[in-house]
């Protein structure tokens, strides 16, 4: 479904991505692991042409949109949810999920606003408010709801364990897990390998923006030396 | 009672053209973060367009049509403005976008004049509504009563169309995060040429609506950008019930300002705005703009490094040039030197806190004025001599800026540019009004040298000593400790504030140096010409300066005087050309888009490249 080759991005002449490439097929979650700065978010945002890599390819779906716009890539079913999370405190919980909102797709599981707050029932209470006035874990909900309005087929979230309280990061897991049932595909960033074990089916293991690993959680387990080199655990 | 009636109809009949300008303006600040300088020149053409369609259509539907069409044709222009001009630098730095509504204006103003002529057109009267009524005994014209009972019409539309549309809630997005609306799937370039096209609308039918009050002019431009600037500063850049409120309390204010303390009209309303800011440094409306929200982009400035052997020997040699011309040069050539070399330290002192300070100041006519007025007054009433009146210029102008920097510097942005306009506007009215002391329009006259300095030739070399010498100083001090504190403080105020630096202590110093600097050029300008006018404290001398500080190259150090020897030179051929602004406007808009660098960091490029100069590495 997500097929990246040869990625090299950088942030002025700071060289963040390495000929990063690997694939993600349909309903897969993938966990995309490596310390801070290893390149995780750059990726993603790479995939978004949110950073413009200077060689390489990235295709969805076997079309080329390396050099397309970021709405185009959105409006293919990519959606991204940033790790910053980047709310539009100034709108409430409901304007934020009709700025996300994009027509339904044959090919992914349609989200309504009201699918939405059953699965968050947090955002529903505080719906007409906005968005300054929520704790991290309402945030984290809220841009991912968001982003579900636009009914992607690939999910890409940066770090959604990231600043939020354990028994939140344990909602997270399960709403994961609940995606791939609805069978979205799902790319997560971790740096909670403990996390990642949970809702992923594949590891992949950047550092310095190179790929240093790519396959199951078994396989990574038969190798610690690799986890201990390019995690910290 | 009656006349107190009549007069508040009045100003709120005033506000409606003032609100739509405004809440143009806003409205695309509040999306795009680009304060349009050339918002007035859509009015004005809306109002021409607005006379031209009204001579055509006949009768009352003809003439609301009218309105309506130069409202659209407007907004059209907008788009094609959005596109062509601002689109190529939405991702520069803020100044930047300003500097290419620097250029659409002069363009603007060029093909009106092409157009319609140099002749002023009177608006014809609204049919239907040629009367008047009387109120309380007080005739209050029928269409000032029309505008009233529109205004709130369209503020309750686009309040309507900002606060419960899909649109609105995905400009309002926009305002806060482009790139997150564009990554959730909303073609924002779409969005921004729409929000210009509604703004540019506003500020056309503007024009138009208020034809059968005044009338199309050449002037109407620039005389209503200043009063939409307070209207809009005073609201909250980006609220649009702020506008209306600001847009009515200012139109009020005049009609009153009119009839009861005539000399002060326009003081008053710059006092009101400085007012606000002081109390609320967002205006009454507006939210506060976090620092960096929307600031730094773009590539990181060039660290600046002292002229190596080479660039001194060439410096050198231009001053030892400049001292010869006397022995070669006829009376018109100093002449026009001299002016060359005011200009430049002028320019000099305002790239000292733009470039090395990054604080984007569109006021510094005040202190280049205020030096020369101060001297002047001195001369006119105290018989000062020549020698001690000049000394007090950089004087008097340091210590304006200290006083007007000491409110300034707890702004940033876009809002402590705004201020610095609101109070150089200050001064200027204050001087333009206050005919008894200053001579109003009629200046000053009969400031000129001791003897000594009398002759062309004299007071050449006095003006290459000092103009030299200024710019050599300022330079001095951006290579000095004082000038790497201040580059820290523009590169991050947060950080340099942690290390220990007093931010706004480094800024409100390099402001008043500044302002220092530009009244020794004012005191140079003063007594080289013998008289002193309110135009060299208005709004289009400090444009002058930031204009040329853009195009010598805002991220050099050299950048302001060789943009201001090179258009000072420009325009002594440019002027003689029939449509001159229209060229000035294009190349300004060229600048910007094609050679951001400027001339010199664009010449430096191309010296890189040819290996006559050591390519610069960035630090990281």
């Amino acid at each position: 479904m997500l097929e990246i080759s040869a990625l090299n991005s950088f942030y002025g002449k700071a060289h963040i991505l390495n000929d990063l490439g690997f694939s993600v097929s349909k309903g897969e979650v993938v966990a995309l692991l490596g310390r801070n700065g290893a390149g995780k978010t750059t990726t993603m945002k790479s995939i978004m042409q949110l950073v413009r890599p200077k060689s390489g390819k990235v295709q969805f779906n076997g079309q080329d949109i390396t050099a397309l716009p970021s709405h185009r890539i959105a409006r293919l079913g990519l959606g991204y949810v940033p790790e910053e999370r980047r709310i539009f405190s100034d709108l409430t919980i409901l304007e934020n999920l009709e700025v996300g909102r994009q027509p339904p797709r044959a090919d992914a599981p349609a989200w309504t606003v009201d699918a939405l707050f059953e699965l968050f029932p947090n955002l529903f209470e505080r719906r007409h408010n906005r968005g300054k006035a929520m704790s991290g874990g309402e945030q984290q909900m809220l841009t991912i709801a968001r982003t579900l309005m636009g009914n992607p087929k690939l999910l890409l979230l940066d770090e959604p364990s990231e600043g939020i309280a354990p028994v939140i990061v344990e909602q997270m897991a399960e709403t994961i897990l609940r995606f791939k049932k609805e069978g979205l595909t799902v790319i997560i960033s971790e740096q909670n390998l403990h996390f990642a074990r949970i809702v992923a089916d594949r590891a992949i293991i950047i550092e310095s923006g190179e790929k240093k690993f790519d396959g199951s959680f078994s396989e990574l387990e038969k190798q610690p030396e690799i986890r201990d080199a390019y995690l910290s655990v | 009672m009656g006349l107190f009636v009549a007069q508040l109809l009045t100003g709120l009949a005033n506000a409606a053209a003032l609100f739509l300008v405004a809440s143009g303006l806003s409205l695309i600040f509040g999306v795009t973060r680009i304060v349009n300088f050339a918002h007035g020149s859509l009015y004005m053409l809306g109002a021409y367009f607005g006379v031209t369609l009204m001579n055509t259509l006949p009768g009352v539907f003809g003439f609301w049509t009218s309105i309506l069409l130069s409202g659209l044709i407007v907004g059209v222009i907008g788009i094609a403005i959005e596109v062509c001009v601002l689109r190529p630098v939405y991702r520069a730095p803020e100044l930047f976008q300003l500097v290419a509504t620097f250029g659409v204006i002069l363009v603007i103003q060029d093909l009106t004049l092409m157009v319609w002529g140099a002749e002023d057109r009177l608006g014809p009267r609204a049919p239907g509504l040629k009367s008047v009524v009387r109120i309380l005994g007080e005739p209050v014209p029928q269409y000032d009563l029309a505008l009233i009972a529109i205004t709130p019409f369209i503020l309750l539309a686009l309040w309507w169309l900002i606060a419960r549309t899909r649109v609105g809630v995905l400009v309002r997005a926009a305002t806060q995060d482009r790139e997150m609306v564009g990554a959730l799937g909303v073609n924002q370039s779409w969005l921004f040429t729409g929000v210009f096209f509604l703004g540019s609308a506003l500020a056309g039918l503007g024009g138009a609506l208020q034809l059968p009050k005044g009338g199309a002019d050449l002037l109407m431009d620039l005389n209503i950008i200043s009063a939409v600037f307070v209207v809009v500063v005073i609201g909250g850049m980006g609220s649009i019930p702020g506008a209306f409120v600001a847009s009515v309390l200012i139109s009020v204010l005049n009609v009153f300002g009119v009839s009861y303390i005539p000399q002060s009209t326009l003081v008053l309303m710059y006092v009101v705005m400085a007012v606000v800011l002081l109390i609320r440094p967002y205006g009454l409306f507006g939210r506060e703009e976090k620092a960096g929200e929307h600031g730094q982009v773009g590539e990181p400035d060039r660290p600046i490094r002292p002229a190596g052997t080479k660039g001194r020997l060439f410096v050198a040699a231009l001053i030892a040039a400049l001292a010869l011309v006397p022995l070669v040069g006829e009376n018109f050539t100093q002449v026009l030197i001299t002016d060359i070399v005011i200009f430049c330290l002028f320019a000099a002192s305002l790239q000292f806190m733009l470039s090395t300070g990054g604080l984007v100041s569109f006021g510094h006519a005040a202190y280049f004025g205020g030096g020369a007025y101060a001297a002047a007054l001195l001369v006119t009433y105290a018989d000062t001599p020549m020698e001690l009146a000049f000394l007090f210029a950089p004087l008097a102008a340091g210590l304006l800026a200290l006083i007007f920097g000491w409110f300034c510097i707890r702004l940033s942005g876009v809002y402590f540019a705004m201020l610095t306009l609101a109070f150089s506007q200050l001064v200027w009215s204050l001087v333009f009004q206050w005919y008894d002391v200053t001579g109003g329009d009629d200046g000053l006259v009969n400031i000129w040298p001791a003897e000594w300095l009398s002759g062309t030739t004299a007071y050449y070399y006095f003006t290459l000593i000092v103009g030299v010498g200024g710019i050599i100083l300022l330079r001095q001090l951006a290579h000095a400790p004082f000038g790497y504190t201040l580059r820290a403080t523009r590169d991050s105020a947060r950080q340099a504030e942690a290390t220990g630096i007093n931010v706004k202590l480094v800024q409100w110093s390099a402001f008043a140096m500044a302002g220092a600097m530009a009244g020794l050029a004012g005191g140079l300008f003063v007594f080289s010409k013998g008289s002193i006018f309110p135009n060299e404290l208005e709004i289009g001398k400090s444009f002058d300066a930031l204009i040329v500080v853009f195009l010598g190259g805002v991220k050099t150090l050299s950048g302001g005087v060789v943009g201001a020897a090179f258009m000072e030179s420009a325009k002594d051929w440019l002027t003689r050309l029939e449509y001159w602004r229209l060229i000035l406007g294009l190349l300004i808009i060229g600048v910007v888009i094609i050679a951001p660098d400027g001339i010199v960091g664009t010449l430096r490029r191309v010296g890189e490249r040819i290996g006559l100069l050591r390519t610069q590495e960035f630090m990281r």
